[in-house]
């Protein structure tokens, strides 16, 4: 059943010949010199302090969800950096390229990249940011906070959720791996049929994208399975429906979202892959395959995805705004259920994809107005957020300036897409660069609410707030690198440049071409400046470090424990007894923290079958890429073998003794409460806190508490 | 939400904290998920049944033989009728479960699991029939989705025999521990889903395709 395949094959190594190292690639040899040095350096500085035993023990078997959280935002932050060094070198290419007479270097006839060279990087650009960068940082995102929010002391199912981490880290690690060995895709992120058929592209690159693609799939299905069964399951007593923090109600609708429609994707591009490698017709141009079916499959799962990535970043947008208006968010019902119509909407919508895909006019106008109607929660929510501004007091510290970022980009992107909503102007500009710039600016929104989540959430996790000063003038870059890059490229795709190019014919164009590279230069630069950012922020944590409540005015369960969050999260399951819990015991003056007569706490065991599984996932993927059925085959035993194993492993929990969990909470006290003066101590300073801004928007009242914040109280 | 506005608050009737809080109930938490798992399956097998919706089209034959004319009905009706024995046995072993009969789960197992063998003896003997008549799924669009449909859910079928295999040594090994009783219940999901999924691949590959 096996396809016939162009170019050599032999048993022990496939199709992997040392042609396929692209050593001869000056800009390819230099990275792969730039990845050598930092993993020599990396790994000898882990062997040189001796902390092997420490990264195995503390990150690599991990099944704590914070840690994995913390882990999954590394992966995003890195795939987010190779994602923005391909964008560089789509828009320089861009900006040399234009007209018969530039110049060429590096065996380009224009630019410095060959066609299929440019191919392979905005083909890799897209699948990175959409799946590698964008997504692990929300499920990162969504792993820590929601169990916090919700008053749980771990996800459902914590070995399931390292697993997902290290399948979704897999498929990463397979796209950079394309680097080196073989070559990527170089048909765009989404793929086309029958071009990315065997025999239209019968190279690695299809096949590399593809795995890479089905890693992500199962590990994003696995997390969406995780974080539901969290949500539903795992509530602390008293958290009702109605009173679960927004960013979770976001967090379920969005992996609802998930839950249903990553399968379709597997489906599309498993059948490709059948195609590919068994030799069926399913999207073939002929014998009996149907082309457009896999655009259906590949959309139905696509369009969903967008919602998939944009719920979480409305969700942080729903917890930054509040705590820095100093109001409860307004709205709060019609905020869960906007959120849950566009989960519910973005089903109905996949075609707008591809209006000029011979679809009659009737349909096409029925998803023009489905598409249109994707509006209007999105707009229920924008006038939530407004109102909640209104009359608030509003803070602006670098979280909100984030949240408030992404409410504008959410502004424009939301009226470009309505405008591409419309069949009619679609078909002038599919296909183009208002299209690209209309999804940028979506994405750019994620990408802020992030930043946003991440300055937010981040004394929560670390301990210690990151300092303001570079902080702020990244944002401030940020802001002028999205300005410059793509109000041109709006421009440029009303006067109808396509995307994708590697050679742009009309020297028209260069002076936009040129400001988008400004815009780059200011990318380059707040890139460094984050740099300086985290440094300083790291430099200096001693003098940032931040009691509990770190923001002060924050208002959710996640506020009413420790930060840095000790490994069981609660040492006492909070009761619930009020929406915005943590605000509401603060304007009652009953903000303390619990203490004293704790109790033994129940944690899963730390793991390495994950791990290995993901490294034996990453084997498979490599395997099947080369077609080497051998180690494909192995691999798979392999992985089936140690899930049997171990099912039989009956040792998979452990017991955090009282006495530890009091040493814990005591030095987690006593830690902040030295040097720190204000917000710094636990319990007390939040108070004074919330007592200085009594007679404020939202949190009023008096809120002096009569006993210290220790002592112990039995409720 | 600012409830305490116009509420007096008494700190020492409130509950704000849990003691000896008992947890989540495991076998429950499991159960759901699974639930879970099973809804993100049967998302696959739509978009499965929805492809072979679209490739059932005479354009789609490409000449190959239409489903009326490699269709067995014997051998059809013979998978039904062994996997909801099998269904069926593996009740019989969940009612065991109920009076903790470790004999009475293992034989509704064992029982269940070899009707598993059967049906998948019965599938690989149709689609080798059909395999050495040179029916293969290469052959057109339509018999790409039909093979594949078919071949993905025999493969939940040995999942589901290995995963008996498993349990009967659990089972052996640690009598009815938590742990070993949410796998039971999981299963049984599992291997019912699987006839209900068989439903539908009778109606829309066997009978839509006699029809047809
Ligand atoms: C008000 C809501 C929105 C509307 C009306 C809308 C409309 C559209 C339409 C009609 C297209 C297809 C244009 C074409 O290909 O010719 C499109 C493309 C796209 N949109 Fe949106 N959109 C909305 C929100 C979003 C959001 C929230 C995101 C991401 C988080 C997003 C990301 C994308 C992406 C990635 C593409 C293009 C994919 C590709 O071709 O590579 N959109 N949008
Ligand atoms: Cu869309």
């Amino acid at each position: 059943m096996l396809v016939h395949l162009q170019g050599p094959w032999n048993p022990l190594l496939g199709r992997l010949t040392l042609q396929q190292i692209p050593y001869e690639n000056p800009i390819l040899l230099g990275t792969f010199i730039f990845a050598a040095i930092l993993g020599v350096i990396v790994l000898g500085a882990t062997t040189r302090y001796g902390k092997w035993g420490y990264v195995w023990r503390e990150w690599l078997t991990t099944v704590d969800h914070k840690k994995i959280g913390v882990m999954y935002c590394l992966v995003g932050l890195v795939m987010l950096f190779r994602g923005f060094i391909d964008a560089l070198m789509i828009r320089t290419q861009q900006a040399i390229a234009i007209g018969p007479n530039s110049p060429g270097a590096l065996g380009a006839v224009h630019g410095y990249l060959t066609p299929f060279h440019v191919g392979q990087i905005y083909t890799a650009h897209g699948l990175i940011m959409v799946v590698f960068a964008a997504t692990p940082l929300l499920v990162g995102i969504m792993n820590i906070i929601v169990p916090l929010q919700i008053g749980a002391r771990d996800m459902a199912y914590p070995y399931l959720n390292a697993l997902g981490l290290w399948l979704t880290t897999a498929g990463g690690a397979l796209v950079m791996l394309s680097l080196f060995v073989g070559n990527f895709a170089h048909g765009g992120w989404y793929g086309f049929v029958p071009y990315f058929e065997l025999p239209y592209s019968p190279g690695v690159g299809v096949d590399y994208w593809m795995w890479a693609f089905q890693l992500s799939v199962l590990g994003t299905t696995m997390g969406s399975i995780n974080l539901i069964a969290t949500i539903v399951k795992m509530r602390a007593p008293g958290m009702t429906w109605m009173r679960m923090p927004i960013f979770t109600w976001a967090s379920l609708s969005t992996n609802l979202i998930a839950l249903t429609s990553f399968p379709v994707l597997m489906v599309a591009l498993g059948l490709l892959g059948m195609d590919r490698y068994l030799g069926t017709h399913f999207y073939t141009a002929g014998m009996g395959g149907n082309l457009m079916l896999y655009n259906d499959l590949f959309w139905i799962w696509g369009h969903p995805e967008v919602y998939f990535l944009i719920l979480p970043a409305f969700g942080m947008m729903s917890e930054i705004i509040p705590t820095f208006s100093e109001k409860t968010l307004f709205g709060y019902a019609t905020m869960v259920i906007a959120s849950f119509a566009i989960g519910g909407v973005s089903w109905g919508v996949w075609l707008h994809h591809f209006f000029t895909m011979a679809a009659a006019p009737n349909v096409n106008s029925f998803y023009s107005i489905t598409t249109m109607l994707v509006g209007i929660p999105t707009g229920v929510k924008v006038f939530n957020w407004i109102f909640t501004m209104y009359r608030g007091r509003v803070r602006y510290e670098l979280p909100m300036l984030w949240a408030l970022l992404a409410l504008f980009l959410l502004l424009v992107g939301g009226m470009t897409g309505m405008m591409n909503a419309f069949a009619s102007n679609d078909y002038m500009w599919h296909n183009g660069l208002f299209v690209v710039a209309h999804f940028h600016m979506m994405v750019l929104l994620i990408a802020a609410s992030v930043f946003g989540a991440v300055e937010y959430w981040f004394p929560k996790v670390f301990g210690f707030k990151l300092e303001q000063k570079w902080g702020k003038w990244f944002f401030w870059f940020m802001v002028l690198g999205t300005g410059w890059v793509f109000v041109p490229m709006f421009f440029l795709g009303m006067a109808g440049m396509t995307r994708r190019l590697d050679y742009i014919p009309y020297t028209q164009w260069a002076p936009y071409l040129h400001i988008t590279l400004v815009g780059m230069a200011f990318y380059v630069v707040a890139v460094l400046f984050f740099v300086a950012h985290l440094y300083v922020s790291l430099r200096d944590r001693e003098k940032n470090r931040v009691g509990a409540d770190a923001w002060g005015t924050s208002r959710n369960l996640e506020w009413m424990t420790h930060s840095p969050v000790p490994a069981y999260n609660f040492a006492f399951i909070p009761h619930v007894n009020a929406r915005d819990e943590w605000a509401w015991r603060k304007e009652n003056g009953i903000a303390e923290l619990h203490a004293g007569d704790y109790e033994d706490i129940h944690m899963p065991k730390n793991t390495g079958i994950p791990l290995f599984l993901g490294l034996l996932s990453m084997g498979l993927a490599f395997a099947l890429v080369w077609r080497i059925w051998w180690l494909a085959l192995l691999c798979l035993v392999l992985m089936v073998a140690l899930i049997i194993i171990r099912s039989f492993d009956r040792d998979t929990d452990t017991t955090i003794p009282a006495r530890e969990v009091e040493r814990v909470e005591r030095a987690a006290r006593d830690g902040s409460s030295g040097s720190v003066p204000p917000a710094g101590v636990l319990g007390d300073a939040v108070i004074a806190t919330s007592t200085v801004r009594s007679g404020s928007g939202g949190i009023g009242g008096n809120t002096t508490s009569p006993r210290p914040s220790w002592a112990p109280r039995n409720r | 939400m600012s409830a305490s506005t116009t509420q007096k608050i008494d700190p020492n009737r409130l509950t704000l904290w849990e003691r000896h809080y008992p947890g989540h109930d495991m076998i429950s938490t499991r159960t759901f998920g699974f639930w879970l798992y099973m809804l993100t399956d049967a998302m696959v097998y739509a978009a499965l049944f929805a492809s072979l919706g679209v490739l059932s089209h005479a354009v789609n034959l490409a000449g190959g033989p239409p489903p009326s004319a490699i269709i067995n009905p014997v051998y059809a009706y013979g998978e039904t009728i062994t996997l909801f024995l099998s269904v069926l046995a593996y009740g019989y072993s969940m009612v065991a479960l109920k009076s903790g009969s470790r004999g009475g789960v293992v034989g509704g197992m064992f029982v269940s699991m070899l009707l598993g063998v059967v049906f998948l003896a019965i599938a690989a003997t149709d689609m080798g029939h059909l395999f050495a008549q040179g029916v293969v799924p290469e052959t057109s669009g339509f018999l790409s989705i039909f093979f594949t449909i078919l071949i993905y859910h025999a493969l939940h079928i040995v999942v589901g025999v290995v995963w008996m295999l498993v349990m009967i040594a659990q089972i052996a090994r640690d009598g009815f521990s938590a742990n070993v009783v949410y796998r039971l219940i999981n299963l049984r999901l599992f291997w019912h889903f699987q006839a209900v999924i068989w439903v539908f691949v009778f109606t829309f590959v066997y009978l839509q395709g006699m029809v047809a």
